[in-house]
């Protein structure tokens, strides 16, 4: 017989999975309410693919899906082997000073503000792009808001990566000292495989929080609509284009534009996340 | 003698306090008053209000007066939804934004749009015709309009600023924008990134300039107050306050307040010209 504390509990988290469940629920309906007059009129994929003019009736947002994309996927190229590697050295010297300093270091990274990054991307990081890279334009870019967004989300990453690298059972380490091992050896076909749950969790989260942050990219990507050419161009993310024009009329088809962003938003996220579930399902099947 | 100092006390007290309420004059009418007065909108008010807000509010700290920011469009549309008690902006508000909510609008401002550029730049003049096929993307380097052999850099403002409508009207005629063009969210954003950037082309409200961005003359004209006042400078319009139906209550007393002479005097104090 439980305890009826217990049962209680129970309920209570039951409870709040469920509310959270219905709330990103709700949130999708609500999407796809005002932006159904878009799918009606067979104009969502068209909107998707168009360009944005709204002087001449596009309001199309392929340039800041390419722009998002193109930011994205560069933070996670920078963002994802420094923290893997950051965390790796963190763990595998978990005695040392140096390791002690990274950890309180990155610890007190992830309390700072996003608006701070971004203020001090505009004076530091978008003047030295600028400067170092002459044919570079204003500096207001894919790199700088990359670089910027690389650093905002890292330290979560490291402190995910290090906690599933601490969750392995010592003991598995241990045999494998034991049996001749090193400590590379060790951290390689053990530590590793058997945190990849950790890591994949780490990379999820990170790449949904670059996906969806809208400061760092409004104050330093420069904002312009177009398909990014190379590193040092100018782009728009879809989430500084919901910030830019939400102000727009509510009946114009700049503001149903803006659904169409948020709802392509939902979709990609959440399909992120499916797929990450499946292949942790698999994973852990074969394993 | 213990008189004699007591009346010199009190009227050295009457005095003061006579001194006192002649000074705080226009504030006067806050006095007992209680409550929270919303503004937002239109990026290029913000110095002005925050000043008035600041004198009435150590006047009364019972009044709260939260100033922010936005743009003209948002200041209009929220204003019109009754999320904000006075709503900024730096145009008209359109005839079916009027119509639509009811809008009053209260002109106490007249300002103008200065094109700007760093002060290490040393082009200073701009022909319409230039600073049109500039932001069209025509003219791409500074050497073709008497610069540096370096590309121009060009910034503007999002579809809610009223100052982009000017200037895009007034200076542009109209025209096209160029889409590598960079977007920035208020005036005090595009001094920022105008005062850091070498190569830029911006345009800000001229109540926001100061010696970190260089004015460019359009047409020849310098971007001064004295020619907007005259009436040379073209790029110039209205500051405009807002509100849902006639005004009432402690709202009515910020927007008359801002038009007494202490709040014309702020206005000027802050770069703008005085409606009255």
């Amino acid at each position: 017989m439980r305890p009826v504390t217990e049962k209680i509990i129970e309920r209570f988290f039951f409870l709040s999975a469920f509310i959270s469940g219905l709330i990103t629920c709700s949130i999708f309906v609500f999407l796809l309410i005002p932006g159904l007059p878009l799918f009606w009129g067979g104009r969502f994929f068209s909107i998707l693919t168009d360009p944005w003019a709204p002087g001449l009736g596009q309001f199309g947002i392929y340039p800041m899906i390419t722009g998002t994309l193109a930011i994205t996927l560069l933070t996670m190229l920078f963002a994802f082997p420094l923290s893997l590697g950051c965390a790796t050295l963190m763990s595998t010297e978990s005695n040392s000073r140096l390791s002690w300093l990274l950890r309180k270091t990155v610890e007190m990274m992830t309390g700072i503000p996003t608006v701070i990054y971004g203020f001090v991307g505009i004076f530091l990081l978008v003047s030295l792009v600028r400067n170092t890279f002459v044919s570079g334009g204003s500096g207001m870019c894919v790199l700088s808001a990359a670089l910027m967004l690389t650093l905002l989300v890292s330290p979560t990453m490291i402190l995910l990566f290090c906690d599933s690298f601490s969750r392995v059972p010592h003991s598995y380490g241990d045999a494998v000292l034991a049996l001749g091992g090193t400590e590379v050896q060790k951290f390689l076909y053990v530590t590793l495989p058997n945190s990849w749950p950790g890591i994949l969790a780490g990379f999820t989260l990170a790449f949904g929080r670059v996906l969806g942050d809208t400061l760092i990219a409004l104050m330093i990507a420069g904002n312009a609509v177009q398909v990014p050419g190379s590193l040092f161009d100018s782009v728009r993310t879809l989430t500084s284009h919901i910030a830019l024009v939400f102000a727009a009329d509510y009946n114009s088809p700049e503001f149903q534009a803006i659904f169409a962003c948020a709802i392509f938003l939902y979709f990609f996220s959440s399909i992120l996340a499916i797929a990450v579930r499946l292949i942790h399902d698999r994973r852990r099947i074969m394993s | 003698m213990k008189n004699k100092g007591l009346v010199c006390f009190f009227s050295v007290l009457i005095l003061l306090s006579v001194g006192g309420v002649a000074f705080a004059g226009a504030l006067e009418t806050f006095t007992g008053e209680k409550g929270e007065v919303r503004v937002a909108g239109g990026t290029a008010h913000i110095t002005v209000m925050k000043e008035a807000a600041t004198r009435i509010m150590k006047h009364n700290p019972d009044i709260h007066i939260s100033v922010g920011g936005g743009g003209s469009g948002a200041g209009i549309k929220q204003v019109g939804e009754g999320l904000i008690d006075i709503g900024n902006s730096g145009r008209k508000a359109k005839e079916d934004e009027i119509s639509r909510y009811g809008l009053q609008m209260f002109k106490w401002a007249i300002d103008g749009v200065a094109i700007v550029v760093n002060p290490v730049n040393k082009v200073r003049s701009l022909s319409q015709e230039q600073v049109a096929a500039i932001y069209a993307g025509t003219i791409t380097s500074w050497q073709e309009v008497g610069g540096e052999d370096r590309k121009i850099n060009i910034y503007t403002r999002d579809e809610a600023s009223g100052t982009r409508a000017v200037f895009w009207k007034k200076a542009l005629a109209k025209g096209s924008v160029a889409k590598n063009a960079n977007f920035v969210v208020s005036n005090g954003a595009m001094k920022a990134v105008v005062s850091q950037d070498p190569y830029a082309i911006g345009y800000v409200s001229i109540g926001h300039m100061n010696e970190t961005l260089a004015g460019v003359a359009f047409n020849t004209i310098e971007p001064t107050l004295a020619n907007v006042q005259s009436g040379k400078y073209p790029i110039a319009r209205g500051l405009y306050s807002n509100t849902k139906g006639e005004p009432v209550g402690l709202v009515k007393k910020v927007i008359d307040y801002l038009f007494t002479d202490e709040g014309q005097e702020i206005v000027a104090q802050k770069g703008f010209i005085p409606v009255r």
